[in-house]
């Protein structure tokens, strides 16, 4: 061993020139050329071009890039994620934002920049894919290439001496490499086999799935439609257009594709952790519904976080929840001018709540006039008491329920044109009642008390009802059977491709000088792997049942044996 | 219902001891190994040591498998190997104990005591499950303890199969006591239940594919690391230069560095599908649980880096000008990635994941 290890440069030369041109087709991968420029005018530029494009180094490079490029999205607030995060952030880096924008910094996986790193990769690599499925299958009609000359070059090499002629030890073995799957023929004095296709199949598979993931998002992208509605328990929601709070869809999106069903929400359930550290804590979030496809049927469902409703190709998640009080409203003639629950936007995770209660028409002032009234709501589902600090909730469930309430009247501007929040009352037309009780503007109330407003101008009570509501988001995305399809396919390809070995066997018999037959094999694998050894051992101790080794001739040098090539030299002459 | 509460509190209180023993035992491994090093450094070793583990010939029927940078005896014809065109052709070293007694004998207790850590953190980890009676995968301190148990359970399955992966005991057992030290004083978190949003069986097939990749891409990256060190040292030799007695000492130990690349190439090449695979169920559940697949958060923008990053150390193998040194740094930043994600974005960055709990 360490004379072999002494004496090799010239050796190591050699080795590559033969494993080259035996193993040159191992695999499909393009051969690396050196960089130089074209020298042929426009059409060598643009070929050139292509040639780097598709040539592994570049994949290299563009798979760095898509790397780092991916980098700053998760360092930036995305507009994709979280506009409001967006909007602090420019608030926070005045000087920085400019350049950010430039840069499409807050958009970064939609930015121009993003898109040309991978549309360019996966050019590359349909442009690296496609010659070399037609180099595989050319492989595939082919035979396995001959035999080196010198055997005794390549990676894993045996040789024995036996009585049995050439021709009987070449027919054996081509029989036990085709009992093991090899493919194999006979060239000239040797045996020639591959196996191992399987690592080039699942390689392109691989790369081919990556192409069908991609095109797979695209398509979704475009078809997909994604709408959120907040519904109040014993109300419902029907899947047209009119009814979403809010909804996005891609531009392929037609609006008659929208599923047809419609659900209630017969009630919301969440429970919390009681105590403990996690005080507090969601344990469990369900939305139970009542459903109908288009043919009428209703069914019961249950929403939970982790399992949306699926119907045709919508389905229907479970997003956030929170409290909506029942209120009643009443003129100064004690008639019910509004009935309702209104639905609280949470402030905190113990569901402190805030909204707005808006009496558009049907109220008339102790004049008859038709006039708007509005209330700002504060909720707490679990109020502290009395006097201990802030109006804060305590604790997420309706444990101690209160909310306070101050009342406006005049002019909601519901009409004026600009969007109106429906959490928020635009105060620029109102006036504020002055009230008796509480501060002299709100009053806290319990849950059936009423809040007289000031010269009979009527009165809102608190219902003992406090209703949930949660909110919903339909999406419907074709194209996810084919990501997953492309998905499952990636792996699949990846594993053959990577646990496969392709590899090259050849024994050679050829009759020596003393009349015996020379046995030579030898083996080449796509990548060193110990295995190729192991199996070239197998294969010959197999090959010995018909080729027995002879007894071997007096004295070989036990120190020349270390070294193939001085062997197997001995032997030729 | 009350006394099921006990049970569990008890249980949970259970685990934390048998966490807080198995890091006394992995100490003391760690002696051990450090013992191992030094009566290993006292002897004679390298080329001649490696050559005295060379097979005997076989005369009658010439058997012999003689692996690059190793040897191998079988029963069988002797086949003889070599190193790929260029690739240096030598062998590997004798390992930590430098083929003396003492440091073997060290050595075999510090495997013996890291078994027996491995065993007393498992049930640490098993009993914390049975008390929160869910996946023990909800925060930050169960992944770290789930996360060293694997990586030393795969070590011990290493060793189990034979493997020459010895020399990794000590870097492992320094990082495993790094890594419970972290969870159990910055990381700890009271057992509890889950937050709805995690419970889920998703859980169970991402998060433990996860766990398992990341702690064998921890032992690649140690292999490679070595690698490198080991790769200087071999050309420095190879240049007529004379390592530090230092690097002679326990360089020479090490494993070739043909293989050592080869063993990283191995776990790397091998945990990729299942890295894949792992994205994939991730934006499975992503989809169940948010109503969509990928989003870009954070955590999922750091996972597929790592995937990029480790499909091109794939590439960089096959690439000529990359091959060597420059795919292993590749690997390391690959890892780097992977750390960062675990760690990084709980820690730094605001993710949809953060409420996974530090
Ligand atoms: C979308 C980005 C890509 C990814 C994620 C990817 C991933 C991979 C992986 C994981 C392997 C297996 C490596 C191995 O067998 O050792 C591989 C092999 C290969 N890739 Fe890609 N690839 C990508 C793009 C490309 C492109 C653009 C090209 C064309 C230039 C390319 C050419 C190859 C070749 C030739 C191999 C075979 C190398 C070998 O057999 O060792 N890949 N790729």
């Amino acid at each position: 061993m360490s004379k072999s290890d002494m004496t090799d440069t010239a050796d190591t030369a050699d080795t590559a020139d033969t494993a080259d041109t035996a193993g040159a087709d191992l695999s499909t991968a393009p051969r690396e050329e050196a960089i130089g420029g074209p020298t042929l005018g426009v059409v060598g530029w643009i070929r050139w071009f292509w040639r780097q494009l598709t040539s592994m180094r570049v994949a290299l490079i563009l798979l760095f890039l898509l790397s780092l490029g991916a980098v700053p999205g998760s360092l930036i607030p995305q507009t994709s994620a979280d506009e409001m995060k967006v909007a602090d952030f420019k608030k926070a880096h005045e000087t920085l934002t400019p350049l950010y924008e430039k840069l499409q910094l807050f958009d970064v996986y939609s930015s121009v920049w993003f898109s040309a790193i991978y549309i360019l990769l996966f050019v590359s690599l349909i442009g690296c894919i496609v010659p070399r499925t037609w180099q595989f299958v050319g492989q595939l009609r082919g035979l396995p290439p001959g035999a080196p000359k010198r055997l005794t070059r390549l990676p894993a090499y045996t040789t024995w001496r036996t009585e049995a002629d050439p021709e009987e030890v070449r027919e054996a073995a081509l029989a036990v490499l085709k009992g093991r799957r090899f493919r194999a023929r006979e060239a000239g004095d040797a045996v020639a086999a591959e196996k191992g296709y399987l690592r080039e199949v699942g390689n392109l598979l691989f790369h081919l799935a990556l192409i069908v993931m991609l095109v797979a998002f695209a398509w979704g992208q475009l078809l997909k439609s994604e709408g959120g509605k907040l519904v109040v328990e014993g109300d419902g929601f029907s899947n047209t257009l009119t009814q979403y709070d809010d909804f996005k869809a891609g531009s392929w999106f037609g609006v008659d594709e929208l599923e047809p069903f419609s659900f209630t929400l017969d009630s919301f359930t969440g429970t919390y952790e009681k105590s403990g550290p996690q005080r507090g804590t969601p344990r469990t979030f369900e939305a139970a519904v009542t459903y109908t496809r288009g043919d009428g049927k209703d069914e019961k469902a249950v929403i939970r976080v982790n399992e949306p409703l699926k119907v045709g190709d919508s389905k229907v998640y479970l997003i956030a929840h929170g409290y909506a009080p029942v209120v009643t409203v009443k003129d100064g003639r004690g008639k019910t001018v509004f009935r309702g629950a209104v639905p609280l936007l949470p402030l905190d995770n113990n569901l402190t709540s805030r909204g707005a209660i808006k009496v558009m028409d049907g109220y008339r002032d102790k004049n008859g006039e038709p006039e708007q009234l509005g209330f700002n709501a504060f909720f707490v589902p679990t109020f502290a008491g009395d006097g201990k600090g802030d109006m804060f909730s305590q604790f997420p469930a309706l444990d101690f329920p209160a909310m306070a309430l101050s009342g406006y009247h005049g002019d909601l501007r519901v009409n004026s044109g600009l969007p109106q929040n429906v959490y928020q009352l635009d105060l620029s037309k109102m006036t504020q009642y002055k009230i008796d009780e509480g501060t002299g503007v709100a009053k806290r109330m319990l849950p059936g008390e009423t809040m007289t407003l000031p010269d009979g101008a009527g009165s809102i009570t608190f219902e003992k009802e406090i209703k949930e509501w949660a909110s919903f988001q339909v999406s419907q995305q074709p194209g996810n059977g084919l990501a997953l399809a492309g998905a499952i396919a990636a792996i699949a390809g990846l594993t053959g491709s990577l646990f496969i070995q392709r590899r090259r066997i050849w024994v050679r018999a050829v009759r020596g000088e003393d009349g015996t037959t020379v046995v030579e094999m030898a083996g080449l694998g796509r990548s060193e792997s110990a295995k190729l050894p192991e199996e070239l051992a197998d294969l010959a101790v197999a090959l010995t049942a018909t080729a027995p080794p002879a007894p071997e001739p007096a004295a070989p040098e036990p120190e020349s044996t270390q070294d193939p090539a001085a062997k197997s030299e001995g032997a030729e002459k | 219902m009350i006394l099921a509460a006990e049970t569990n509190e008890s249980l949970a209180q259970m685990s934390n001891t048998l966490v807080y023993s198995s890091m006394a035992v992995y100490t003391l491994a760690f002696l051990a190994h450090i013992a191992e090093w030094v009566f290993g450094s006292r002897s004679k070793v390298g080329r001649t040591a490696a050559a005295l583990t060379q097979p005997e010939t076989k005369a009658t029927v010439s058997v012999q498998v003689k692996a690059a940078g190793g040897t191998t005896v079988l029963d069988r014809p002797k086949v003889v190997t070599r190193a790929a065109a260029g690739a240096r052709d030598v062998p590997d070293g004798p390992g930590a104990a430098g083929g003396t007694v003492k440091g073997d004998l060290y050595g075999r207790i510090a495997v013996s005591l890291t078994t027996l850590a491995f065993l007393i953190e498992a049930a640490g980890v098993v009993s914390r499950a049975i008390a929160v009676q869910r996946a023990p995968w909800g925060n930050m301190y169960e992944f770290s303890t789930t996360f060293s148990t694997v990586a030393v359970g795969t070590y011990l399955a290493f060793l189990l199969a034979g493997k020459n992966v010895r020399w990794i005991g000590l870097p492992l057992v320094t990082t495993v006591l790094l890594d419970l030290g972290v969870a159990t004083t910055w990381l700890y978190t009271e057992s509890d239940q889950l937050v709805p949003a995690l419970d889920s069986y998703w859980l169970w097939i991402h998060v433990s594919t996860a766990i398992f990749c990341g702690a064998v891409f921890y032992l690649g990256a140690v292999a490679t690391l070595m690698y490198l060190v080991r790769d200087s040292y071999e050309n420095k030799l190879a240049n007529g230069g004379t390592p530090s007695g230092f690097a002679r000492s326990v360089l020479e130990r090490l494993p070739s560095a043909a293989s050592l690349d080869k063993f990283s190439y191995r776990v790397n090449a091998a945990v990729f599908p299942l890295w894949t695979f792992t994205i994939i169920a991730g934006a499975i559940w992503a989809g169940d649980a948010w109503g969509r697949y990928w989003g870009w958060d954070a955590k999922e923008v750091w996972s597929f880096i790592t995937w990029v990053g480790y499909a091109a150390y794939l590439h960089a193998r096959a690439t000529a000008g990359w091959k060597g040194r420059k795919a292993a740094y590749i690997a390391l930043v690959a890892f780097g990635c992977f750390l960062f994600n675990y760690y990084g974005v709980n820690i730094f960055v605001s993710s949809k994941h953060s409420y996974a709990g530090v």
